[in-house]
């Protein structure tokens, strides 16, 4: 922990502290967008978006290095699939809800089909590990503005339409009856779920976004009594997980993302221990 | 009958899911004050008669008015009550909150005014659920989510009342006084319930719909006594799933 503390403070560590900060202020959309995706139990809708990611990571290496379309990047490439992917699960959801699972597999690999293609192609060397798994400790200035961005956009616009989206994920066909526009409100729900996922993918990589978006959400549903609580639960537990596994990974010199996640997973399953626990030992009385 | 539009009116509906024909020219005609049980077996197009009624489903053919008017332009007037069983048992929400979303509108911010939260709080004592109001609705019983159900169908103010198998799984003292509330309701509102309890429906219902592909409504007074004993043998609770209520049997108007 102290060696933890010194890095932070150490002047020649920026990019520690920009992991940190970054860590925790991307925890409120982990938090806040995690708790939807957990009560509206869309976690796979959500794998799939963070896979597809990857075509367009590759994608836009590919038009950066191979066609020199200097202004096109991997981050744009990511933000116009996640939101492509988020129109098409929408619009499955909305019009073939039979075929829904199969659509999910079906983008989900051909995402990262796309992406690893377009990575092979592109010239030089680049690592489609450092997007698969993430490395908190690249961010720069620019990531943490941005998250700083995502941070506003996902506060306002959850803020102001608090209640509708809590009717869509309790009972959507009974928010449509009370006319509420449920299909464009599912799609902006969607579109948050697919920006959040493309910030928070350069901290803790495509394939274990998903871990830190739900199992905090999880964590404090078991003792939220409503979704505002459960997501302000769920950030300061994903603040928590950030810094404890960055503070470790720090002093053990491992990877950060999967001490993070394991530290999420295993406050999951003592959470599901404890309470299993609890309803025992109350039960008896 | 009198010159005001009837408050829900069918006239020759057929609706199919891909090629399966659930409901073949049904013409259906409720009265304002009308109180209909609707029975008929698994698959008979029970539910999707709701559904279409409010405008959750397009017929394929034929139309549907409630109040003269389409059902998406009138929706808002129906309290709808769906089978509580299928909700999520974990979602952290409390018993109020599910009520105040009676009170959603059309709008996009959806913020609720201090006299939507009392017209919940209302609707929330009619339905004896007051001291319940801060629980989390997955902390009550069967019958205690059911009444909430009802009282959010109640806090939004309509004229319509439908209802989807409302008793299942509630014990017979709450079906009791479910009864009494319905009574009360049907007053001022028109009632449609879905029910596989003929025995209940009996009691107190005006008419009662059979929805086996087609709709085949029935006068209550003549359903009661031999003609229930004739048509279950006996005073049964649930109906014979196997009975067709168009071709044989027995009579309707």
């Amino acid at each position: 922990m102290i060696e933890f503390l010194a890095a932070l403070t150490d002047p020649s560590l920026p990019f520690f502290r920009y992991a940190v900060l970054t860590g925790i202020f991307a925890s409120i959309p982990f938090g806040v967008i995690g708790t939807y995706v957990v009560v509206r139990r869309i976690s796979y809708i959500a794998g799939a978006i963070s896979h597809c990611i990857l075509g367009g990571v590759g994608a836009g290496l590919y038009l950066q290095n191979a066609l020199g379309i200097s202004w096109f990047g991997p981050l744009h490439g990511a933000i116009v699939v996640a939101l492509l992917a988020s129109l098409i699960l929408a619009m499955v959801s909305m019009h073939a809800k039979q075929r829904e699972d199969s659509v999910i597999g079906a983008l989900w690999s051909v995402g990262m089909a796309a992406g690893l293609l377009f990575i092979a192609r592109t010239p030089g060397y680049s690592d489609p590990m450092s997007y698969l798994f993430g490395n908190i400790l690249l961010i720069t200035q620019t990531d943490f503005y941005l998250v700083l961005a995502l941070d506003v956009l996902v506060i306002g616009i959850i803020g102001f339409f608090y209640n509708t989206f809590l009717a869509i994920c309790f009972d959507e066909e009974y928010a449509q009856l009370r006319g509420i526009r449920t299909h464009w409100l599912y799609l902006l729900l969607l579109c948050l779920v697919a920006m959040t996922i493309v910030l928070l993918v350069r901290i803790v990589g495509i394939v274990m976004v998903i871990a830190l978006l739900t199992l905090p959400a999880a964590i404090a549903g078991n003792f939220a009594r409503n979704i505002l609580q459960m997501m302000v639960l769920s950030t300061i537990f994903c603040i928590l997980f950030v810094v404890l596994g960055l503070g470790t990974s720090y002093s053990l010199d491992l990877p950060s993302g999967p001490v993070i996640i394991l530290f999420a997973a295993a406050a999951y399953l003592l959470a599901l221990l404890g309470l299993k626990g609890y309803h025992i030992i109350a039960g008896r009385h | 009958m009198t010159e005001e539009t009837a408050a829900i009116e069918i006239r020759d509906l057929s609706f199919a899911y891909d090629d399966i024909q659930i409901l073949c020219n049904v013409r259906l005609d409720i009265w304002r004050g009308d109180s209909i049980c609707i029975v008929g077996p698994n698959g008979g197009g029970k539910t999707t008669l709701i559904k279409l009624i409010l405008g959750l489903l397009s017929p394929d053919r034929g139309t549907i008015r409630i109040f003269g008017r389409s059902p998406e332009a009138e929706r808002q007037r129906i309290g709808y009550v769906p089978q509580y069983a299928k909700y999520d048992p974990q979602f952290p929400i409390s018993v109020l909150d599910v009520v105040m979303m009676g009170r959603l509108a059309g709008t996009l911010r959806n913020r609720y005014s201090p006299e939507d939260r009392d017209r919940a709080m209302a609707a929330l004592g009619q339905t004896g659920l007051t001291d319940l109001a801060a629980r989390p609705f997955a902390s009550i019983s069967g019958g205690q989510r059911q009444r909430t159900l009802i009282a959010r169908a109640l806090a939004s103010g309509g004229d319509i009342l439908i209802l989807d198998e409302p008793t299942a799984n509630i014990d017979h003292e709450s079906e009791v006084q479910f009864l009494d509330l319905l009574k009360g309701l049907n007053e001022r509102m028109t009632i449609l319930m879905v029910t596989h309890e003929v025995g209940f429906a009996s009691s107190f219902f005006k008419r009662i719909a059979c929805v086996n592909r087609q709709v085949v409504i029935h006068p209550t007074s003549r359903l009661t006594g031999q003609l229930i004993q004739e048509m279950y043998g006996g005073d049964l609770q649930m109906i014979r799933h196997d009975h067709r209520c168009s071709e044989e049997g027995h009579r309707h108007d």
